[in-house]
């Protein structure tokens, strides 16, 4: 059961991901380019994918998931420095390729040799992502 | 495109349905960056089943919707290795020290109102839109 409904929400985020032009780095870009020429897309997508999620949100409240023993246990709303600096570097790589995570995954088949070399670019990133993270731990902890 | 707004919509929604299928099915957020990150460090090894599933499912709906779409299809990824090489670096890196992208941070979290999602969001889309005005405006190297 868990299976199918990963499949099911795989496929419905890749396909939305692929009709809302999201895997195009031009739209992804033409929207944080606001001294070019701006284009709106990416705020109709987020603001459609609120929408169902905030519903979902609401519907948990005194129920249990389908295929799960409970809902996700939610991080404390503190703010730490791992959050601002590593969102930052995600900006800085998202600005200058216009690819986050999904799309890259999303756009395998037909985002040509760049589209590979972006994904084991992410992967290797990823892979040493915690070992980055304990450096900026004993900077913070020096700071 | 005039309608790419409305394409914009539909595939936001559907996306959205995609998180609550899986926040109300499997009790998890739908997060790329920690669903695909948790394989490659190890942490999601328990789950590698689902998660290989979900990342099929993301990988097969455009091939299945392809022949429905009208438009070229087309990355437009830029064709500077070292760019792509340095931006998918930075990407990886900074989704898993901060816990989260744009599906984990941006949907799921900005849409119960988490504070951890809004202020990441903020962030990596000022660090973006600046990084692309200072490399698209300022240098003239992207």
């Amino acid at each position: 059961m868990r299976i199918l409904i990963s499949l099911v929400a795989g496929a419905l985020f890749g396909g939305g991901l692929f009709v809302s032009g999201m895997t195009d780095t031009r739209k992804v870009q033409g929207w944080l380019d606001v001294f070019g020429d701006w284009d709106p897309t990416l705020a109709f997508v987020m603001g459609g994918a609120i929408v169902p999620m905030f519903l979902a949100w609401r519907f948990t409240k005194g129920r249990k998931p389908l295929a799960a023993d409970s809902f996700p246990s939610l991080p404390r709303p503190e703010l730490d420095h791992r959050l601002i600096t590593g969102s930052v570097l995600f900006g800085m790589g998202w600005g200058l390729a216009g690819l986050c995570p999904g799309p890259a995954l999303a756009s395998i088949t037909y985002g040509g040799i760049g589209g590979l070399v972006f994904l084991a670019a992410m992967i290797t990133g990823m892979a040493i992502a915690p070992r980055v993270g304990s450096q900026l731990d004993r900077l913070a902890a020096t700071a | 495109m005039e309608t790419d707004w409305i394409w914009g919509l539909v595939g936001g929604l559907l996306i959205g349905t995609g998180g609550a299928v899986y926040l109300l099915g499997n009790g998890r957020i739908m997060g790329a960056s920690g669903i695909l990150g948790g394989l490659v460090d190890g942490s999601g090894w328990p789950s590698w089943v689902e998660r290989l599933v979900f990342i099929l499912g993301v990988v097969i709906a455009p091939l299945v919707l392809w022949p429905l779409y009208s438009v070229e299809i087309d990355t437009h990824l830029t064709q500077d290795f070292w760019v792509v090489v340095i931006a998918g670096l930075l990407v990886g890196v900074g989704t898993r020290i901060a816990n989260g992208c744009t599906s984990g941070h941006g949907v799921c979290g900005i849409s119960r109102f988490s504070l951890r999602g809004i202020v990441a969001t903020v962030f990596y889309i000022l660090a973006g839109g600046l990084t692309l005005a200072i490399f698209r405006h300022l240098l003239g190297v992207i």
